[in-house]
């Protein structure tokens, strides 16, 4: 416990990587992501093609492949990202498949009558969906958003194995450091990334009963 | 979605705006298809001779490759067998009529769902020694997978469970079944059917994070790589790293496209089959539980 003490320091900054990478790769995701689901239903083939073909390959990338490109492969074409940027980039890319799959679900969830009224009274397919079917999607798609999310934060741990400290890469780092306190290490680890999720868990379900639909 | 719902079939007008965007779309596409070639041909990536290396036995680049898929998928099948058993065992012992077995059961399962998979595997491989007992990358690996993915599954199976009707199980026991005959003979084999393809979309899940083997140094398919392009390096430089990597991530995708799409086929063939259980389908879906594990979010 003293050690958890002494270090809490070190854990605070290293959640603050945890969450930071999370967040903004989690705005990233759910930008790309919806763009993405848009795609997938909308009137023009090649655009259809272009998201399933992205969400296909990301979804079947691990995403430590995905870092190691971001990393070593994009130096290749003369894009150096430093480890934040990079980090942020893989971990956002990634989930964005997985988002737009979850909107998508949304998407085809809401009943077909809700489109052929948008279309009825006029509205084109950028209309209908801003106006008619993404606001009713969303609602759906709260717990399983939630769910990625939460997914997400605890995938920004695969950043510890390049280059940036957040919580994950304490162990290691302290494995040597202090050999005596891995338990204490760990158990101020698991807490943190709980500190995250627990609290993410209790906004989705409220959010998804405040979002929900009454039919 | 086959109809077209959200838009009108589209008439001479809407079809020349299509056609724009269609147009407009593949060039911006070719063009950054284009720019990312160019530049890697402005590094020489490109040369026909780089990507020989990978065919090339000689320099046992191939074998190196399929000893790191091998590493993989040993690994994988390891760990899909032992997370489906105890996942399976886990979810019947949520469902447990007695309290404390439900109780120790369920925290259990919220534990290793909560923790990150690469905490996990970390905890093993960094803690199992101070305790006295050495541990491999490879031990490590599986551990931290199996525990993971059992807490999963075992959300799963017991979705899958619950999912069956209600009368299933009160006529088994109408018909005087006890409580594990009830399980094995009525509740599982329909469970089974209705979460397969649910099941398979999480082992491709495992397979995918076997890779985390390369942050503790098991040699898997990325380490493999990763390793040949260090090997490299002493004689040529950065000359082939690209290439092996490239080839290292299209080995995955080709091997998880083809689960997946096994998932698929699965998943068709049994809702076309007349055995499957009656009711509405599972209300889970793949893509929930494909990002990683469900998380919290279901508690």
């Amino acid at each position: 416990m003293d050690f958890l003490i002494d270090n809490f320091g070190l854990f605070v900054d290293a959640m603050g990587q945890t969450l930071l990478i999370s967040l903004l790769a989690g705005l990233l995701a759910l930008v790309l992501g919806t763009v993405l689901a848009a795609m997938r239903v909308s009137p023009v083939p090649p655009l259809r093609g272009l998201a399933t073909f992205y969400v296909e390959v990301f979804r079947n990338t691990p995403l430590t492949v995905v870092f190691f490109f971001i990393i070593f492969g994009l130096p290749q074409i003369d894009t150096v990202v430093s480890p934040l940027p990079g980090a942020v980039l893989s971990v956002g890319l990634y989930t964005a498949a997985f988002v737009c799959e979850a909107i998508r679900s949304g998407i085809n969830s809401i009943s077909a009558g809700q489109a052929e009224a948008a279309r009825a009274i006029g509205l084109t397919f950028s209309q209908s969906l801003r106006e008619v079917v993404l606001p009713q999607a969303f609602r759906t798609v709260v717990p399983p958003l939630g769910n990625v999310w939460i997914a997400m934060v605890k995938n920004t741990s695969i950043a510890a194995g390049f280059f940036i400290p957040e919580l994950s890469s304490l162990l290691p780092r302290l494995a040597n450091a202090a050999a005596d306190e891995l338990i204490a290490t760990l158990i101020g680890i698991v807490l943190a990334y709980l500190l995250i999720t627990l609290p993410s868990a209790y906004a989705v379900s409220r959010l998804e009963k405040r979002a929900a639909i009454l039919r | 979605m086959t109809a077209p719902i959200l838009f009108d079939v589209p008439g001479p007008k809407a079809r020349r705006r299509n056609l724009i965007g269609t147009v407009v779309g593949v060039a911006l596409i070719l063009a950054l298809i284009g720019y990312v070639l160019l530049k890697l041909a402005g590094n020489g990536q490109l040369e026909a001779q780089r990507w020989a290396i990978l065919f090339d036995t000689r320099a046992a680049v191939p074998q190196a490759l399929l000893r790191g898929l091998v590493a993989t998928l040993q690994v994988a099948a390891l760990g899909m067998v032992l997370a489906t058993v105890l996942g399976a065992l886990l979810a019947i012992g949520r469902l447990s009529d007695h309290r404390w077995v439900r109780s120790p059961v369920a925290t259990i399962i919220e534990f290793f769902r909560a923790v990150p998979l690469l905490v996990l595997i970390f905890a093993v491989f960094f803690v199992a020694p101070t305790l006295g007992l050495p541990i491999s990358a490879f031990a490590a690996l599986v551990t931290g997978l199996t525990l993971y993915n059992m807490a999963v599954i075992a959300e799963i199976v017991r979705a899958g469970i619950l999912s069956i009707d209600k009368g299933q199980s009160e006529a088994a026991f109408g018909i005087g079944m006890r409580k594990w005959q009830v399980m094995t003979f009525v509740l599982l084999p329909q469970a089974i059917r209705r979460m397969l393809p649910v099941l398979i979309a999480q082992l491709v899940v495992l397979l995918k994070d076997s890779s985390l083997g390369f942050i503790i140094g098991y040699f898997e398919l990325l380490r493999s790589a990763r390793s040949l392009v260090e090997f490299f390096r002493l004689s040529f430089g950065d000359q082939y790293s690209f290439q092996i990597y490239v080839a290292a991530a299209l080995i995955y995708i080709l091997v998880n496209v083809i689960l997946s799409a096994f998932a698929r086929w699965l998943d068709k063939r049994l809702a076309r089959s007349k055995k499957s259980p009656a009711g509405e389908t599972l209300p889970l879906t793949a893509e929930q539980f494909a990002a990683g594990g469900g998380g919290l979010g279901a508690v």
